[in-house]
């Protein structure tokens, strides 16, 4: 019996210790992939209903959006020496990564916005055609995730401010926002193959 | 400043409108004027609305769930009614306007509120205890799931007398629901509703698959859990993987209506189909999300009253996974008649009809269970067996229609609505009644009264068979469904008989109301009230507390040594909460009202979003995102049970214990 005791207490003590907080969000992004996979299958499924408009080849300016996976991806490389820093409890090395990381994620927004107003500016908005339908939607859809995640970043850079060290439960909100970054880059690296190079090519 | 919203969206000329609303409003002034009257709104706010314990939330949630059937039950006599009459020059009460929201309104309400929120409550109230956990995985994300089911269905009772609800049938087909058909508000609640309620789903299903993986009590492998366990671990699974494709459905609708775009118009290059497509991507596992519980409740029963263990553990198990698995591929029997081949169609209807091997397995494994067993014919198990008849009948109408070839024939007529009513009001509704029934003791601590619950078994049970059986006739001549005026002579006798069962149903309803509140009446009879807190010699942990549980489930952690623990305890003499004295502090959740924050700005969203109301939706919005950084930055959610207090609670117990055995 006295057995049993100390092996509730040591479970009891883990339990505190492991939060599912990191697990929980895996599930969440899985979700959150799910919703990508679909507006895939939709775009796939519009890619050619043009409606009389413009095609891919004709609205897409790949250079610049080149620039703004170069960016995207960059921004990945610096939250992860973000999180290199956070790991060794450098708080203040931590939020100048997350600063860069925050700014770059702003500029690859503003470089969507801009090529989204152009767009609609020039009559080839997304209630155009079924096709630009897709495409708005589904550009947009990341676009409006990387917004909540620059909002999300701002709010850990307020709640780290002043800071000397990291506790764990702020380790365990920066890991999910570095899951959630990642995941967002993973879904550019998707979008620019299936939408903008093969609507190109 | 208001939008769309004017004094002519108050439907002050429809008489039935106006008697709804006077009777919602009394009601609503008594409960208030009760809560007031004996001062417990500081109690409610602070014990229940804000509370992230589990089996509060659950308890909820069911109140939810009751409060939508009967509100879906009165638009189901409705139409019945309306059917009863509206035969040849007899256009009936229901002028279609009417007719057609209250069948959308009808199908949305029973499957989103009172379907789901009842599944979700049972799997609050019980999956944390069955596997011997304190709470759940995110304490306060459970009680943010519970009040976006909440707020939603509050959204849609709101467009009863504030606007219109949607008349495109609970799944809003496009292009009749396009603003181009249907440039009302009744489409938008339904998005609304929806989709804010479907955020609250998938957060529960995230919730307790978690809880599941992460929380079980040391010794508790997957194969030892329990079935109700596994049953709800595949159904949080079908959330996680069915809810994302809903959310982009009613996105993509909503994108069209606000936005002009064209995913699913006429022109511009929309295609309808792919909606169709993509909703019952969601709406098939969904079918499935609502009967695997029913499923494992019915395991659970069935093993209990007829006292031995579970006939077939292992192969309910792969067949609960199999049908999870295959309820993912079936979706195009929906829409055999789309025209997208024979070699589609033919592979859709052959893995719909796969589904029914795993299906066939469950049931003799339940029909063995009872076979030799003593069972015990309790109120419980009418309905357990009650289910097994009309479920194996809606299996078998279900297997015909799988037939493409028989499918068009049948396609959009009331064979349809006679089938899927079988098995969820045979399967779904006959499983979630018999769990309450069977959990009941377990969360209030007293039993329900069982000559009234036979009663209204018998009442549902004949109430359904006259009600439906009709509906399987009227199919095969012919009438189609969402019909709202005929002038076939042939099908008044049938639609006569269906009113029939309908009225049989709502005495169904009244005998369960009935066997509330005598048993409410009733609580502190001595044959009523469950001081042990096994009041039906069950075999699961959730049993080995106390009814209802302390806040903190389990003082000390049971250790799991085989499938059905708490049966083998009590073989081995094993008492889990004597085992010595040797308490630990409890790491407990504290209460937040956040969730209630979240949810009451989310419909300030929706409303605003609803009518174009600009400025109340971007409150609304703020007013989320404010809360959810405010709750991110408060540090003070937890705290300490101290020793003391637990041994207080647990001597309590231990003293109540005693003096039950004491009167035996």
């Amino acid at each position: 019996m006295a057995q049993n005791m100390t092996a509730d207490a040591a479970h009891a003590h883990d339990e505190h210790h492991e939060s599912p907080v990191v697990f929980g969000f895996w599930l969440y992004l899985m979700t959150d992939c799910i919703i990508f996979g679909t507006l895939f299958a939709v775009f796939a499924v519009l890619r050619d209903q043009f409606a009389g408009g413009p095609t891919g080849h004709e609205v897409f300016e790949l250079s610049g959006v080149g620039i703004e996976t170069a960016i995207l991806l960059f921004s990945s490389i610096t939250y992860g020496f973000g999180m290199i820093a956070a790991h060794e409890n450098k708080v203040s090395t931590m939020r100048t990564w997350l600063g860069v990381t925050f700014l770059l994620g702003l500029g690859f927004l503003f470089m969507e916005i801009r090529e989204f107003s152009h767009m609609i500016a020039e009559g080839n908005g997304p209630d155009r055609s079924a096709f630009l339908s897709a495409f708005f939607t589904l550009v947009g859809t990341h676009g409006l995730h990387v917004t909540c995640g620059l909002l999300w970043m701002a709010v850990l850079l307020f709640q780290t401010a002043g800071k000397t060290e990291l506790n764990e439960r702020m380790i365990g909100k920066l890991t999910c926002l570095s899951l959630f970054w990642h995941f967002l880059d993973i879904v550019w690296i998707c979008v620019f193959t299936f939408v903008y190079l093969m609507s190109v090519i | 400043m208001l939008g769309k919203l004017t004094l002519s969206a108050i439907p002050y000329d429809v008489p039935i409108l106006v008697g709804t609303f006077i009777g919602v409003a009394i009601a609503g002034l008594a409960v208030v004027g009760l809560i007031t009257y004996y001062g417990k709104w500081g109690y409610l706010w602070r014990e229940w609305l804000t509370s992230v314990d589990h089996k509060r939330i659950g308890v909820m949630y069911i109140v939810v769930a009751l409060v939508a059937l009967f509100r879906g039950f009165a638009d189901a006599i409705m139409m019945r009614s309306q059917l009863a009459l509206a035969y040849a020059g007899n256009p009936g009460y229901l002028p279609p306007h009417h007719y057609d929201q209250i069948f959308s309104a009808h199908g949305t309400i029973m499957i989103f509120f009172m379907a789901m929120a009842f599944m979700q409550g049972l799997m609050n109230i019980v999956v944390p205890l069955q596997i011997g956990a304190r709470d759940v995985a995110f304490p306060f994300v459970n009680t943010l799931s519970f009040w976006m089911t909440t707020i939603s269905f509050l959204l849609v009772n709101v467009s009863l007398f504030i606007g219109e609800f949607s008349q495109c049938g609970w799944l809003a087909y496009p292009p009749l629901s396009e603003q181009q058909f249907s440039p009302g508000v009744g489409v938008d609640y339904y998005i609304w509703a929806v989709q804010l309620s479907g955020v609250g789903t998938l957060l529960t299903g995230v919730n307790f698959f978690a809880t599941i993986v992460k929380m079980r009590a040391p010794g508790m492998t997957y194969m030892r859990m329990p079935v109700f366990t596994w049953t709800i671990f595949c159904t949080t699974v079908l959330i996680m993987v069915a809810f994302p494709i809903l959310t982009v459905a009613m996105g993509l609708l909503g994108l069209d209506r606000y936005l002009g775009m064209h995913f699913f118009t006429n022109d511009g290059g929309g295609n309808q189909m792919l909606y169709l497509s993509v909703i019952w991507g969601w709406g098939h596992p969904e079918v499935y999300i609502l009967v695997l519980p029913a499923f494992g409740a019915f395991s659970e029963i069935t093993q209990t009253f007829s006292r031995k263990p579970l006939f077939g553990y292992k192969t309910m198990v792969y067949a609960t996974a199999s049908i999870m698995v295959l309820s993912l591929v079936v979706w195009v029997h929906h829409f055999f008649t789309m025209g997208a081949g024979p070699n589609v169609n033919a592979f859709f209807g052959v893995m719909t009809m796969v589904i029914a091997v795993p299906t066939g397995v469950k049931i003799f494994n339940w029909l063995f269970t009872m076979y030799k067993g003593r069972i015990e014919f309790h109120a419980t198990m009418y309905w357990v067996i009650g289910f097994m008849i009309t479920f194996s009948i809606g299996g078998m109408t279900g297997v015909m229609l799988a037939i493409p070839a028989s499918d068009f024939v049948l396609h959009n007529s009331l064979f349809v609505i006679a089938h899927f009513h079988n098995v969820i009001i045979g399967g779904v509704y006959f499983g979630y009644v018999a769990a309450m029934n069977f959990w009941f003791p377990k969360a209030f601590g007293f039993k329900l009264n069982e000559a009234w619950g036979k009663r209204a078994f018998w009442c549902w049970f004949i109430g359904f068979y006259v009600a439906f059986m009709p509906l399987y006739v009227l199919g095969f001549e012919g009438m189609t469904r969402r019909m709202n005026h005929y002038d076939n002579p042939e099908w008044h006798p049938w639609l006569l008989i269906a009113e029939v069962g309908a009225v049989l149903i709502a005495l169904g309803i009244v005998c369960q109301l009935t066997q509330l509140y005598v048993s409410i009446r009733d609580r502190n009879l001595a044959e009523n009230r469950d001081l042990t807190g096994d009041p039906w010699n069950a075999r699961t942990l959730e049993w080995s507390t106390s009814s209802p549980p302390p806040f903190y489930n389990f003082a000390i952690l049971p250790e799991v040594h085989e499938l059905d623990a708490f049966a083998h305890d009590k073989e081995a003499g094993i008492d889990t909460r004597q085992a010595g004295g040797n308490y630990q502090p409890i790491h407990m959740p504290k209460n937040t009202a956040c969730g209630f924050l979240i949810g009451a700005f989310s419909f300030v969203l929706g409303f605003g979003a609803i009518w174009y109301i600009w400025w109340l939706a971007a409150v609304g919005l703020i007013g989320v995102i404010a809360t959810v950084i405010a709750r991110s930055s408060d540090n003070d959610v937890d705290y300490y049970v101290p020793v003391s207090e637990v041994v207080r609670i647990e001597q309590e117990h231990t003293h109540n214990l005693m003096a039950a055995q004491a009167a035996e």
